[in-house]
This record gives structure tokens, C-alpha cells and sequence, in this order.
């Protein structure tokens, strides 16, 4: 285990070094001066464009831009905006709203997702079953921008329950159910489904018949026997979630007015911030990575078959 | 003296309000109708706002979301009037010029900066001298250009020979003189542009901390600065200007995206809203009903032509250009596909500003397809009998281009198709390098509300902004007879006729000016919007609940 554990870590070098190094030419390849765009719809002045970008060491050669990140990046300087912030600092506001946001949502999609996969899938072909299937289609097939605004207009227009937007000066816990409802709502639905299938499945495996056959009690049955190893290609999916999660929701964050990863991503990338933009990813880059060894160490918990050598 | 009971009420309340800036002024749950109710002059309000994207110094903001909150913490020589644009004296007592090159300026005393210093003729030179200063990377240096010595601080190439410009020259505390180097007669009218603004000494002691919390000596003092969440500011209570705050203070609030904004509005959780996003445009004025505002703003939306490119070269296609303008139908677009959030426009200059004339444009921007094909033929007909349009798609131009191309195509049979290129920098640098074969979405937003920032800045030979390449010495002579002139009275009659110049020359197809379409909740009154599009927020009154 612990030999698995150093060589995965080890591997995450080198995935780690492609993506930041793809990451670092693909926002700077992004069309557009991202100095000249500090004017806005006006002209730069040349001469106090060529200073900026001096400053911002955007006058010389790609490759010697990539050395200068790479260099600055191992003594933990993430670069500035084009506004003279450090990303770090804005990396740091936006990291601990997103993962509030994240793991709500998170919350939501297991427990309610798996609550509802079990007792559909322990009650297949019946009622229950046949609707869950019928409104995790639907929910899959709502696109995010369209459910946040029914959202928005029912719960807090017309009903008035919570604030439309997250208020980010005081931001409560309250405010930010309704986003994470709608950003957990479609993980939800494959949560559900899959928790469904796989416990349908089980139902008919041969331990199964044993455990019953052994005269254990029903709550055991379902809980250590039948659950438990119906939750593997759930974990997996909500590995892979989590990590999506942290991203951020661009599309969720721009709607209830969040301000966290997914917006600081959008207007940096709107403004061809390449050294935010580049900073955020390598922060999510680690967090994808952490999640899916999270992933593959937690199935050696679920199924003892499974080992790590 | 209007107001001046409650500007006591103001300063009596500043410290209780200090208190009350923090706790913003959302969760009223106050209603009824918006007429006269009784104020609070400690309330504070929101405003919906963006995150600044520089460090606010005053000569360095020229996007919106830090411009407006430099505009309440910094006041210039000069402002412009909300009501009518006029030019009206703050910290200046008297500007005085017989040449329109040489100017003395006496400031009036008992102004104070926000930490208690004085504002004296130093403040203002050597703010001007810093923000000039090629190496201190002020977005906004090249508005000194005017001045002599500009090129010493800020040569176009190199390191600057000096730190100060030889223009300007401190007589005394209260006096100051300037000499530009060319008599510029709305010069006046630049001055109440925000990089004007005087700073205190301890600015330069650390000018990016100094950034990260300004001082100045506007109506509102500086509090507090959430990144990506609010700027809080709190009325001044020795402000010395002529419009002193009626409320305790302002919430910029950071709104990622304008739909959000209007639901917060909606249900009173903020209060002054920036503009009405396009979605919610069609609904606005039945929701918010008197609370509505729909007002002229000083911009303009054009389509310029690429008068560098081979097929617009020839110098005679410009009946071409009048019949395209006329193949336009103006009224039903703004009507339909803009929500009414647009005014046909029949100049070239926006309504409000000084010099402003209504119709030089003439037949030229009225609809008429008869008219329009007869142009074109006499014209000789469009080179290729296409044209395409310019434009960035993510600023949402898509549906009036269409629009357009398909209101020429009907008019006149010529083949337009919009151009869309992914978003506002890839369509810039085209537009910029000159680079634009055909036709291209244009604007432009006054600087200033004088009618020369609309015609010089735009269509003078060279001129910055100039993006079709026009260049006629007719327009340039007028021009720079204009700006000979000794008053800003007689610049502006001046550029009304270079301003007839276009209309023969037709460098761009005036579309239609720019609305504030905007409103404020239940918790606020008195809301008005100068020619900015900004609130006057001095003049905001919150409700008492």
C-alpha cells in the first residue's frame, strides 16, 4: 500500500509538469493583446503599452516567459494580475467559497442520490422505481442555466424563502442551498442511477443469497453487504465529481453571483490573464490528481479483493 | 442653498454612519410608492457594481467598475453638471486664459484631502507629474499629452528625461499656471476628467498601498476595499464642494453578471442598479414602474468603414456610403431588437453633450430604400455587391448585426453578412492594425460631454480612435480651427461644421445612441443618471424605515 501510495505521487510529476506546461501555451496563444485590452475600447498609447508590458514581463520571447513562470512557480510566486494583484491572493479568495459551495453540493448528491438509488433499486420495477427514472431523465436533460433561473424566480422572487444572490460582503449558509442544489441536481441524477442499478444487480449475487441464507438481519444485509459493494462505480463517479466540483461552476457561479473559482476563471480568461488563469489550473490540477488517488485507495476499503501492492 | 439643513444632518451623522457603512443598507423591507418619503441621512445604499481592475489611482481607471468609485472619492478643478453637462468650478475658484495655450488657475481654499492635509497647487502639479510618468504606468498618462514637457516624462521611447513637465508651475498655494503646447480651447472641459484629480503627499510615500486604499478629497472617503466582493465608501463630512452627499455612504457591489443584479434589485437587495440586463429589458418598466429609468447617455454605436482597404479606397464611393446609411431602418430596430434600449441616431454626436446639434445627418440617416439603390447606382455600386460586418460576438452585437445586414439586403439587394470574431480583443486587434476588409462595429463613449471628443478623437487624420482611416483636410482644417478658438463656446459651434463634413464624406454609419436603462429599489429615491450613465450619487436619498 504505502509503495503504491509513493509511486502514484511519483507519477504526478510528470502529469503534473504536461498540464501546466500545456496549460502556459494555450492562454498565451489566446488571440488578443491582453495589455492593449487594459484600454478597453480605446487605443493604447504605445509608449505606456510598451512599459506596461515590460513590467508585466510580457515583452520578451514565449519560451523565455514559460522559463521565468516555471522558475517563479517552484518558489511558490504565482505570478500577478494584470492589475498588480498577486494570484495567490486571488487564488485564496476564491478557493474557500468555491469549496464551501462544492462540498454542499457535494452533500447533497450523496446522500440524497444514494438514499434514493437504494430504495429504487431495493424496489425495482415498482412505483418508485419507475418515477425516479423517469425524473432523473428529466433533470439530466434540464440544462443548469434554465433550473437556476426557475430556481431563482420560485424561491426567492415570488416566495421570497432565501436571497436570489449569494450576498458575498455577508455571505450566510442559507444563501448558498439554492446553488448548491442546483449544481449537485444533475451529479444527483447519475448518483441515483447508478446507486440503483448496481444495488439491483447485487441483489442477485451469490453472497447475497448466503447472507440471508445465514439468517443475519436485514439492516446488515443491505448495509454491510448489499451497499457496500454497490458503492464502487459510484465512488468513482463522485471522485471525478468532487474534482469537477472544485473547478467551480461557471455557469452556477455566474447566475447567483458566487464569487469563487468558476468566475475568477471566466474573467481571467475574458481578459487573457494568462498567469491567472494558469494559477488556478495548477491548484485544480492537484486537486484532480488527490481526488482520483483518493479514488483508487478508497476501493481497496469497500472491496477487500481489491489490493494495492 | 438647497439641501442645506440636510447637509448638516450629513455632517452631524458621519460618525453613527462610519458604523452603519459596514452593515450595508440591504434587508428593507420597506414599500408604498417612491414620492417624497421621509429621508435618512445616515442611511447608506448599493450600488451594482464590478471589481476594479487596477489599483484605484486616479489616473488609472478606465473601466467603469474602479472609474465610478474614483469619481465619488477624487473631485477635479472642474466637474461636469449632471443636470446639463455644463462645466461648473469644484477646487478651482477661477481658470483663467487669453490664449487657449497659457492658463493661470486659482484654487479656492478650505478643501482638505480625506487625511486632513490641504489641497493646494501642489497637490494638483505633482499628481500630474506622477500620473504622466511613463514609468509610474497610469492607464490614463497619455491625457496629459497636452501639456508642455509631456514628452520629457513620457517619451515614446526610452527612459524619461525628467520627472516633471516644464508646463506646469506652482505660483503659490493657491495658484498655478499651465502651458500646453498648442492652444487647445476645450482644455477647460479635459480638466474635469478624473486623472486630473490633485493627491496628498503621503500618495507618494507608497503609491501601490496608497492604491489599495486611497485617500482623496471627494464627497465620500475611502473605508474599505473586499476584493471581487464591495468597495465601501462613507460621506465626507468637510467635503467643501457643491454637491454635498445626501446619504452616509455607498456599497459597490461586485456583480459577476447583470441578470443577478436585476434579481437583487427586484427583491430590494440592492438598491441603484448600473443598467438592466438585456434578458430582463422587454419587463423592466412594468416591474419596477416609477422606479424605472430610461434616459439618454453620451454614446454612440456606428459602423465604420475600412476607408484603408482596397475596395473602399476609391475616392468616390461616399454616395455609396450615404444610400448603406439609408438602407438602414433605425426605428424598427432599436423598436424590436433592442428592447427600446437604444435612440436612433441622426448625427454624430451624442444628445447632452455641449455642442451637440440634432439631425446633421439629415436624409442621410432616415430610411429610405428608394432612395438608398439610387445612391448606390449613382455611386457606382458596392464593390462586389457584398459587404460583411465586423464585430465581437461576446458583447452581444450578434442581433442588431443581423438586423442591420438584413435591413440593407432587403433595401438594396446588396449581399451583407455579419463578420463575428470570438471576442473583443481578437476583434480590437484587427480594428487597431488596420486590418479590416469591409465594415466594423464602432463606438465611442465621451471622455468629456463636449461635442469635439466626439468628431477630433474620432475622425481627426491620426487621431487615436480613428478607426476607419479617415483623413480629410477639410474636416482637420475646421478642426483645428475649432480648437483655436478662445471659448468652449465658440469650439463647439466650430465642430458643428466639421461635423457637416461627415455627412458628406460618410466615414461611418451613425446607428443609434446609448440609453441608461436602469432603476432603484424601494429603499432609495431622488435616483437620477447624468450623461455618464452614472448615478448621481450624491444626490441618492435613502428612506427612512
Amino acid at each position: 500500500m504505502g509503495r503504491y501510495v509513493a509511486r502514484r505521487l511519483l507519477q504526478m510529476i510528470p502529469v503534473f509538469l504536461g498540464t501546466v506546461t500545456i496549460i502556459f501555451f494555450m492562454t498565451r496563444m489566446l488571440p488578443g493583446d491582453p495589455a492593449a485590452a487594459m484600454w478597453g475600447d480605446k487605443a493604447a498609447d504605445p509608449a505606456q503599452l510598451a512599459a506596461f508590458k515590460h513590467q508585466m514581463g510580457l515583452d520578451v520571447s514565449k519560451w523565455q516567459q514559460y522559463l521565468n513562470y516555471m522558475g517563479d512557480l517552484f518558489t511558490g510566486d504565482f505570478g500577478t494580475t494584470m492589475g498588480g494583484r498577486k494570484v495567490t491572493d486571488v487564488i485564496g479568495e476564491a478557493f474557500p467559497v468555491t469549496i464551501q459551495l462544492a462540498l454542499l453540493a457535494f452533500a447533497f448528491e450523496l446522500v440524497v442520490g444514494v438514499a434514493i438509488g437504494l430504495f429504487a433499486g431495493l424496489r425495482r420495477g415498482k412505483a418508485f422505481d419507475k418515477s425516479t427514472l423517469v425524473l432523473t431523465l428529466l433533470l439530466i436533460s434540464i440544462p443548469v442555466p434554465v433550473l437556476g433561473f426557475i430556481f431563482q424566480n420560485v424561491f426567492a422572487i415570488q416566495l421570497g424563502w432565501v436571497k436570489p444572490t449569494v450576498q458575498a460582503q455577508h455571505m450566510t449558509f442559507d444563501q448558498l442551498i439554492l446553488p448548491a442544489v442546483v449544481l449537485g441536481s444533475i451529479s444527483l441524477a447519475y448518483v441515483a442511477r447508478l446507486t440503483r442499478t448496481s444495488i439491483a444487480e447485487n441483489l442477485k449475487a451469490d453472497y447475497m443469497r448466503t447472507a440471508v441464507a445465514k439468517g443475519l438481519p436485514r439492516r446488515k444485509v443491505i448495509g454491510t453487504h448489499l451497499l457496500r459493494n454497490s458503492m464502487i462505480p459510484v465512488v468513482t463517479f463522485l471522485g471525478t465529481d468532487l474534482g469537477a466540483l472544485m473547478g467551480g461552476a461557471i455557469v452556477t457561479e455566474g447566475i447567483f453571483n458566487v464569487q469563487g473559482v468558476g468566475n475568477a476563471l471566466y474573467h481571467a480568461i475574458g481578459r487573457s490573464e494568462g498567469a491567472t488563469v494558469s494559477g488556478f489550473v495548477v491548484v485544480l490540477v492537484l486537486v484532480f490528481l488527490f481526488a482520483s488517488l483518493l479514488v483508487d485507495l478508497l476501493y481497496a476499503v469497500l472491496d477487500p479483493r481489491i489490493r494495492y501492492a | 442653498m438647497r439641501g442645506a439643513s440636510q447637509a448638516k444632518w450629513v455632517v452631524a451623522a458621519v460618525a453613527v454612519a462610519l458604523a452603519a457603512t459596514a452593515c450595508g443598507s440591504n434587508g428593507g423591507s420597506s414599500s408604498g410608492s417612491n414620492g417624497g418619503g421621509a429621508v435618512n441621512a445616515q442611511g447608506t445604499f448599493s450600488y451594482q457594481s464590478t471589481e476594479p481592475q487596477n489599483p484605484l489611482q486616479p489616473a488609472n481607471a478606465m473601466e467603469v467598475g474602479g472609474g465610478r468609485i474614483i469619481k465619488t472619492l477624487f473631485k477635479g478643478l472642474v466637474d461636469y453638471d449632471p443636470t446639463n453637462g455644463e462645466l461648473r468650478n469644484q477646487v478651482a475658484d477661477k481658470i483663467e486664459t487669453t490664449d487657449a495655450q497659457n492658463y493661470t488657475v486659482t484654487l479656492k481654499s478650505g478643501w482638505t484631502f480625506h487625511d486632513g492635509t490641504p489641497v493646494t497647487a501642489k497637490s494638483f502639479v505633482d499628481a500630474w507629474n506622477w500620473s504622466a510618468n511613463v514609468k509610474n504606468n497610469q492607464i490614463n498618462s497619455d491625457w496629459f499629452s497636452d501639456i508642455q514637457g509631456y514628452t520629457d516624462v513620457h517619451p515614446d521611447e526610452g527612459d524619461p528625461k525628467a520627472t516633471t513637465m516644464s508646463g506646469l508651475k506652482v505660483v503659490d498655494d493657491t495658484h498655478f499656471t499651465i502651458a500646453l503646447n498648442g492652444p487647445v480651447s476645450y482644455f477647460e472641459y479635459k480638466l474635469g476628467y478624473t486623472a486630473f484629480s490633485p493627491l496628498p503627499e503621503v500618495f507618494f510615500t507608497d503609491p501601490a498601498k496608497y492604491g489599495q486604499s486611497p485617500i482623496g478629497n471627494g464627497p465620500y472617503k475611502f473605508v474599505s476595499w473586499e476584493h471581487n466582493k464591495a468597495v465601501t465608501v462613507a460621506a465626507y463630512d468637510k467635503y467643501a464642494g457643491v454637491d454635498k452627499p445626501k446619504n452616509a455612504g455607498i456599497v459597490f457591489k461586485n456583480y459577476s453578471q447583470a441578470e443577478g443584479a436585476y434579481k437583487d434589485l427586484v427583491s430590494d437587495n440592492l438598491d441603484v442598479l448600473d443598467q438592466v440586463d438585456p434578458s430582463d429589458l422587454a419587463s423592466y418598466k412594468s416591474d419596477l414602474g416609477d422606479r424605472a429609468v430610461d434616459q439618454a447617455q453620451g454614446a454612440i454605436q456606428s459602423i465604420s468603414f475600412s476607408l484603408y482597404a482596397d475596395d473602399w479606397k476609391p475616392a468616390n464611393l461616399s454616395k455609396v456610403r450615404q444610400g448603406l446609411s439609408m438602407a438602414i431602418d433605425r426605428d424598427t430596430i432599436t423598436k424590436t431588437v433592442l428592447n427600446g434600449s437604444r435612440q436612433p441616431a441622426n448625427s454624430w454626436v451624442a444628445p447632452g453633450a455641449m455642442g451637440y446639434k440634432d439631425n446633421t445627418c439629415g436624409e442621410y440617416c432616415t430610411y429610405n430604400p428608394e432612395k438608398a439603390k439610387q445612391l448606390i447606382t449613382e455611386g457606382g455600386g458596392v464593390p462586389g455587391n457584398k459587404i460583411t460586418v465586423l464585430y465581437n460576438a461576446d458583447g452581444g452585437h450578434k442581433e442588431w448585426v443581423d438586423a442591420v445586414c438584413n435591413s440593407i439586403r432587403q433595401a438594396t439587394g446588396v449581399e451583407c453578412v455579419g463578420d463575428p470574431k470570438p471576442d473583443f480583443k481578437s476583434s480590437r486587434d484587427l480594428i487597431k492594425n488596420k486590418k479590416v476588409d469591409g465594415l466594423m462595429r464602432t463606438g465611442w463613449v465621451q471622455d468629456y460631454p463636449l461635442n469635439a471628443n466626439f468628431l477630433r478623437d474620432v475622425y481627426g487624420t491620426g487621431a487615436a480612435a480613428n478607426d476607419a482611416g479617415y483623413s480629410s483636410p477639410e474636416f482637420d482644417k475646421l478642426a483645428a480651427e475649432a480648437d483655436k478658438a478662445t471659448s468652449v463656446k465658440d469650439t463647439a459651434d466650430l465642430y458643428q461644421k466639421a461635423e457637416e463634413q461627415l455627412a458628406k464624406d460618410m466615414p461611418a454609419i451613425p446607428l443609434w445612441y446609448y440609453k441608461t436603462t436602469a432603476g432603484y429599489s424601494n429603499n432609495v429615491q431622488n435616483v437620477k443618471y447624468d450623461s455618464f450613465g452614472d448615478p448621481v450619487f450624491t444626490q441618492v436619498e435613502v428612506k427612512q424605515k
